[in-house]
């Protein structure tokens, strides 16, 4: 029958799409090392890689969640700023202590997540138009608060967030947990083959198909230790990606955002809110801008007025470029992510190789959209 | 066209298909879904173009190539797809002309475009303001005016493809009018459609596809509708509505004095309807376009977007409905019309669909439990008989009659008390229409009441146990399975009580 075969093509044409941008981030990484004559490949550089991709990537994982449900978030970039202007406050000026600073910035974010929500699904009023207003008002904000000057931040342990790493044998002991993990999520996967009599469970199999991973987690962790051990930002952006993996795969929340953004009446006659599900996951995004607020603060040393301009933009362009569809219904965490690191890559390799800044932004403008392009020519093809 | 033949990656669409159409000739095609015959249609109209199959396509004597849709028009050849191709907020006569404004230097002549699709109207008898916005239509209009666009592109060959699957009775008939009108003219129709009564009506010739294949191009006069059944299935079809005797039970669900108004006016759309429906027993809604029948049953599930007033009674206990899932939750589960609208999320999985709406009960309200889920849609897919590899075919894929099955599986797995089937055959081919209908047989003799809206006669009067005909919103008739008959129906649809 004609849909069992193309049924074939549709799994192979999202399984290539994760190889290819693979592919292409090997091809991008390969390039910068040789181009850098070997500066790229190098276990600092790599470790200040991860580090650059944090912020984005916290982001990435919160903004992927609203596309994949239809809407988009302009307004990110000016929110990190103000969530994270109201932390360095609460913590240099009204003395709040660190505690309330911390909560301060992710409460500051999911209150802003939870009116442009409000705004969108329940007054109707398009997601762009809301965060296009909130880019613009939240900048102000921003200058309102600071007074448009620049707040350091002294207090050691806030620096910590964005400027330490993890032990190398603490991260040993990260790595073994994760490794313990993978393999137990693979053999409760074979045995509940058995328990629902899907067939024998096939503990060899699950475990073959899990080495990937193990191997995955062992070099990455080699490679962190071997410069000074995983960045906190990192083991942050670690944790959230998981988060987001879990929302996404394993919540009802999660397959209603894919549901409301793939048909939105055919999600609301299934009995789905979807008002209040868009709402929720503006305030998750609001939630993981406050996070991310406080990596960039902290690796900064300051809150400044123009803290974070134009992270919406990275933010956006790593779901788009991780195969996620601004009509909604498509994309996933694990692709935002990546795209998310290539996004950091040429960032990096272009600022090891002095690319003037100008430059800079042509080619990474350039790639997205022909990342785009290429997207679209093989739909058409397949 | 001569030994056409398609290919897509792995399938074979079409296979050595031979088709020809004199002039002023209405031939029927017909063919279950995925017989090739849209494939077919496609290409003729330069969807495909020429290099992409095989065979030849002559038009008057001359082999053509066609490039793109363009060429195809330019050869006469003009086709009205199952989706209507009109622009909504562009108005009647900016359609008609559109890519072909009369214009200079690019500045379109307004006045002459008017005129022209005025005039284009006219000769079609349709009493339609070239001004109005297609989107003000009614579908069966808009049907209309993409004729009038054909006919403005001098068509001499028209392709219609399903043109009355949303037609009322009395639509069908103008639409027939100027198709007759048009055949005096020369005009050769090729005229692809499931609903095999007007086939007959209507044809001169009818060719039946199969698999790719031709079965068979005869005079329609020489075929009967069982022979052309049995050449479309390749078996003989027994009987479309198997009975099945049973006992119903107490009332499952009661309505008392629903009234819906449309969205912001005062329009009542449904006007003080009152019926009950019991366990085991299938009720049918009868009633044209526009009746209320869809209102009716989206008030009662509390989709329906304007205010509403009455009372609903589940088992007899009386409750209150404000959303989709507060239906779900007293058991109601509603199969909605045009499935690929209200039913199916179409780049998703067969298994995203089916647990859509029953998620919370098969897994937890919070966390999903993949493997009960997939355990679920397997069973549900082979239950319904599915035909589809795995639970992980993407929905789009499908065939109709699949993707009507996985909206159908959907809504079972909500485990409901009454099942309401708006629509629920429309578009698909005869094998799988009837395997729906074994299924509500089924579903019925396990108890459930399920309330059905159709607009095909036969089968509301086949399926249903009861029959409730609505006009403008009211109750206009009431015959039970002995009384009911097609004209009592009608009369009762259009008001003549």
């Amino acid at each position: 029958m004609s849909e069992t075969k193309e049924n074939i093509f549709k799994i192979q044409a999202s399984a290539l799409r994760a190889y290819s941008m693979i592919a292409a981030l090997a091809v991008v990484w390969i390039y910068f090392h040789w181009a850098t004559s070997g500066i790229f490949f190098t276990p600092r550089n790599l470790s200040n890689l991860m580090l650059q991709t944090s912020v984005t990537g916290i982001l990435a994982v919160g903004m992927l969640m609203v596309i994949v449900a239809g809407q988009i978030d302009l307004s990110v970039g000016s929110v990190l700023g103000f969530a994270g202007a109201v932390a360095a406050l609460a913590l240099t000026e009204w003395n709040f202590g660190l505690p309330i600073a911390l909560l301060s910035a992710v409460v500051v974010g999911v209150l802003i997540g939870f009116v442009h929500g409000t705004l969108t699904a329940y007054f109707n009023i398009p997601a762009f138009i809301v965060t296009l207003g909130g880019l613009l008002a939240w900048r102000g904000a921003v200058k309102a608060i600071t007074q448009s000057e620049t707040i350091p931040v002294a207090d050691p342990i806030f620096k910590t967030i964005g400027q330490q790493y993890v032990d190398p044998d603490i991260g040993w002991i990260l790595a073994g947990a994760a490794i313990l993990f993978v393999l137990a999520v693979a053999l409760r996967r074979a045995q509940t083959q058995k328990t629902y009599g899907l067939g024998e469970a096939n503990y060899m199999g699950e475990i073959l198909k899990s080495i990937p991973s193990i191997v995955a987690i062992i070099v990455f962790i080699y490679l962190m230790n071997s410069y000074a051990g995983i960045p906190i930002p990192v083991l942050i952006l670690l944790a959230v990606a998981l988060l987001g993996v879990f929302i996404t795969n394993f919540t009802t929340f999660g397959r209603y955002l894919y549901a409301i953004g793939g048909n939105p009446d055919a999600a609301r006659l299934s009995g789905i809110n979807n008002k209040l599900n868009i709402l929720k996951v503006f305030a998750l995004l609001g939630a993981l801008t406050g996070i991310a607020s406080l990596i960039f603060t902290a690796r900064v040393g300051s809150a400044s007025p123009d803290a974070g301009t134009l992270k919406e933009l990275d933010a956006i362009a790593a779901c788009v470029i991780g195969g996620a569809s601004l009509m909604g219904g498509r994309g996933t965490i694990f692709g935002a992510c990546l795209g998310a690191l290539i996004m950091a890559s040429l960032d990096n390799g272009m600022s090891l190789l002095n690319v003037k800044d100008f430059m800079q932004d042509i080619i990474k403008g350039s790639i997205l959209v022909a990342a785009v392009g290429l997207d679209m020519l093989g739909k058409k093809q397949s | 066209m001569k030994n056409i033949t398609k290919e897509f990656p792995g399938v074979k669409a079409l296979d050595g298909v031979t088709l020809d159409l004199f002039a002023g000739e209405f031939h029927a095609l017909v063919g279950e879904n995925g017989a090739g015959k849209s494939t077919l249609m496609k290409v003729l109209s330069g969807v495909y173009p020429a290099g992409t199959y095989g065979g030849e396509i002559v038009v008057e004597g001359t082999p053509r190539k066609f490039k793109n849709i363009r060429d195809a028009e330019d050869a006469g050849i003009a086709i009205i797809f199952q989706e209507l191709s009109l622009v909504k907020e562009l108005t009647v006569g900016e359609n008609i002309f559109l890519g072909r404004e009369p214009s200079r230097f690019g500045v379109i002549n307004w006045t002459e475009l008017y005129q022209r699709a005025g005039k284009l109207l006219q000769d079609l008898n349709l009493p339609i303001n070239p001004k109005t916005p297609v989107g003000n239509l009614g579908i069966g209009s808009q049907q209309l005016v993409e004729i009038a666009k054909a006919l403005s592109q001098n068509a001499k060959i028209l392709v219609l493809d399903e043109p009355t699957a949303a037609l009322t009775e009395s639509e069908v008939e103008t639409l027939f009018d100027i198709l007759r009108r048009l055949k005096s003219r020369g005009v050769g129709m090729i005229y692809i459609s499931h609903k095999l009564g007007e086939v007959f009506t209507m044809s001169d010739r009818i060719t039946v596809l199969r698999d790719g294949k031709t079965v068979g191009t005869n005079d329609a006069k020489n075929l009967t509708i069982g022979q052309v059944i049995a050449q479309m299935v390749g078996r003989e079809v027994g009987d479309i509505f198997p009975k099945s005797a049973h006992e119903f039970g107490e009332a499952a669900l009661e309505i008392k004095n629903l009234t819906a108004f449309e969205a912001e006016t005062d329009k009542k759309l449904v006007d003080n309807i009152s019926f009950a429906v019991r366990r085991g027993e299938v009720l049918g809604i009868a009633g044209l376009m526009g009746a209320g029948r869809s209102e009716l049953l989206m008030s009662i599930f509390g989709a329906h977007l304007g205010k509403s007033s009455g009372e609903i009674f589940v088992e007899g206990k009386r409750v209150s409905i404000n959303s989709p899932s507060e239906a779900i939750e007293n058991g109601i589960g509603f199969v909605t019309e045009d499935r690929k609208r209200f039913g199916l999320i179409l780049e998703q999985t067969i298994l995203d669909n089916m647990t859509l709406a029953g998620l919370k009960q098969i897994s937890g309200a919070f966390l999903i439990h993949r493997t009960r889920e997939s355990v679920a849609a397997k069973q549900s897919m082979a239950d319904l008989r599915v035909k589809a590899n795995s639970p992980l075919t993407v929905a789009g894929t499908l065939s109709g009659g699949n993707q009507q099955k996985v909206v159908l599986g959907k809504w079972l797995l909500t485990k409901p008390k009454v099942l309401f089937l708006d629509e629920p055959t429309r578009g698909i081919d005869v094998g799988a229409k009837q395997e729906i209908y074994a299924n509500i047989n089924a579903l019925a003799k396990q108890g459930l009441a399920i309330v059905m809206v159709s607009s095909e006669l036969p089968e509301i009067i086949g399926l249903s146990d009861r029959v409730l005909v609505l006009h403008e919103g009211k109750l206009t008739g009431e015959f039970s399975k002995q009384e009911v008959t097609p004209e009592k129906v009608m009369a009762a649809a259009t008001g003549n009580v």
